[in-house]
């Protein structure tokens, strides 16, 4: 079987498995502050299980529409439809920095078992170690993992992630990735990830969603299987295109 | 206690970069360098050092006769003073354990009183608008009402019973930790509200989870002022207007010129001062074990 039709059943069985179910349906989406129009017409649906990233320069209003999916604004114009569990990470881990890191992840589960459930999720982004660590004690990466961690344990059908390895170095960044790829590969949630960094866009999404003031700009499918070569042909091809629409010209550079 | 805290060194400095890592400003209070100071038995002993020689110094006033002994007591005649206020007790002062169970007493239910009705009040205040339009306006405006002017005031009021002097210990504490608390409150980095809200919490948890341990340093701070503050109140409220207690038993001594006895109560009012302090730094080294100058230790 050659790639590319391999690659073509991979997404057609993801397609069949999802078939009908729309985690986000948003329609004609605009949000103004102060007269300023931030958001309009935006049309985005997502599909279970499928990862979507949402690139654009600071400003965009990337961050704006991830937080009206989060339920943080509603402030906003036209139709918004999420369903099911929503979860959300964000740039800075947010940690309560007076509860453990079992305690930060078990937050607002009401289940008599949610210290175990928590353990469980630490150990599986691989910090059974640090389930009695205060937060200020972790350095950055662990951090976005407790915060993962926290974001997971809910079982979310959706995940937003704002911008969630922005802050971090570009190893840990490139760990995060595939600790995120895993955890995807296990349980399947619809991924939305806000970045403006279009080689962790390509390197992890199905599609390539690109805001420009305010509107959808362009999109780019990625019908690749991870974990992706960057030097791929059709990565390089798609990353030109989307620098280009951006409006940056040299080749390979991340905004 | 810490070989931090005997040092004097405030362990509360948080680094700055970590604090904005984590989304959360946390109050820094003294900042100095910290050059850890290993447990060295001698280090105990070495603080207690200039105490002594000012006690000796003091003694030799006495042995050289310097300044009567009517004025400065020496430390030898205030031990015996103290024991007899103790042991035998004339009808003029009292005993001396009868005076300091009424003025904690005194002091207890007073402060007791003060901290509920400040904390109440600051949550108010600080959690919602309206409360703070109704609250704020109101304390800040007694907070600059001179306090022990209103003593003669519940002279009148109240008369010379328990009552006044309750009250006037209640309201030295609760100014303090209500503008410390509301302080707190105010202080909370709003991302962690917004997180709440994410995770879907209750108001109760979100009180038990960020708001309470949020405002917490800041309120310990409070409640260190609010300790002193009331303390003051209560010797100044005892000797205007009582006929028991320690600040009466100071009132009584000076009629007798009994500079003696005035410094014996004076010690005790120094030593249940300092037992409150170290309750409350008790407090914080269990309540602010997250901060991380603490973690490492």
């Amino acid at each position: 079987m050659s790639a590319a039709t391999r690659d073509a059943a991979v997404v057609a069985e993801r397609t069949q498995l999802v078939a009908g179910t729309r985690v986000v349906d948003v329609r004609g989406l605009g949000r103004a502050f102060a007269g300023r129009s931030v958001l309009q017409g935006i049309d985005l649906q997502v599909n279970a299980g499928e990862i979507v990233a949402l690139i654009g320069r600071s400003g965009s209003g990337k961050s704006t529409l991830l937080r009206i999916l989060a339920g943080l604004d509603a402030e906003f114009t036209g139709g918004v439809e999420v369903n099911g569990r929503v979860a959300v990470a964000f740039q800075d881990a947010r940690l309560l920095p007076w509860r453990r890191v079992r305690e930060n992840v078990a937050l607002g589960l009401r289940n008599d078992d949610r210290n175990a459930v928590a353990e469980k999720e630490l150990r599986e982004v691989g910090l059974g170690d640090h389930l009695r660590s205060w937060p200020l004690t972790l350095s950055g990466g662990e951090a976005q993992r407790v915060s993962l961690a926290r974001a997971l344990v809910r079982d979310p059908n959706l995940m937003l992630l704002d911008e969630p390895f922005g802050a971090l170095d570009a190893l840990t960044r490139l760990e995060m990735h595939e600790l995120v790829l895993a955890l995807w590969k296990r349980r399947r949630p619809a991924i939305l990830l806000v970045t403006h960094d279009v080689d962790e866009a390509l390197a992890l999404a199905d599609r390539v969603v690109l805001l420009a003031d305010g509107r959808i700009a362009h999109q780019e499918r990625v019908v690749l299987d991870r974990p992706r070569q960057r030097e791929n042909h059709d990565l390089v091809e798609k990353r030109i295109r989307l620098l280009t629409e951006l409006g940056v010209h040299e080749k390979g550079a991340v905004l | 206690m810490s070989a931090l805290e005997q040092e004097g060194v405030s362990v509360t400095s948080v680094r700055p970069g970590r604090q904005e890592a984590l989304g959360v400003e946390i109050p820094t209070r003294k900042r100095r360098p910290v050059s850890l100071p290993l447990r060295r038995p001698g280090r105990r002993f070495r603080r207690l050092i200039s105490p002594l020689v000012v006690l000796i110094l003091w003694q030799l006033t006495h042995t050289f006769k310097l300044i009567s002994e009517l004025k400065l007591p020496p430390p030898s005649e205030l031990t015996t003073t103290g024991w007899n206020l103790i042991a035998h007790p004339i009808p003029a002062y009292g005993s001396l354990q009868g005076a300091l169970v009424i003025s904690t007493q005194r002091f207890a239910v007073g402060f007791f009183f003060g901290a509920v009705v400040a904390l109440i009040l600051a949550t108010a205040a600080g959690l919602s608008r309206v409360g703070e339009a109704a609250i704020d306006p109101l304390v800040q405006g007694l907070r600059t009402i001179p306090l022990f002017g209103l003593i003669p005031v519940f002279l009148v009021m109240f008369g010379i019973g328990d009552l006044p002097k309750i009250l006037i210990v209640a309201l030295a504490a609760s100014v303090p930790l209500y503008l410390n608390t509301y302080a707190g409150i105010r202080s909370i980095d709003g991302k962690l509200f917004e997180l709440g809200r994410v995770l879907g919490l209750a108001r109760g948890e979100l009180l038990r989870n960020v708001v309470i341990p949020g405002a917490l340093p800041q309120a310990l701070v409070g409640l260190r002022q609010s300790l002193g503050a009331a303390w003051l109140a209560l010797v100044v409220a005892e000797q205007i207007n009582a006929n028991s207690g320690l600040g009466f038993m100071i009132i009584q001594a000076a009629t007798f010129l009994r500079n003696d006895i005035i410094f014996v109560v004076l010690l005790v009012y120094t030593i249940l001062g300092l037992i409150t302090d170290w309750i409350v730094r008790r407090m914080e080294r269990r309540a602010l074990a997250w901060r991380p100058d603490l973690v490492a230790q």
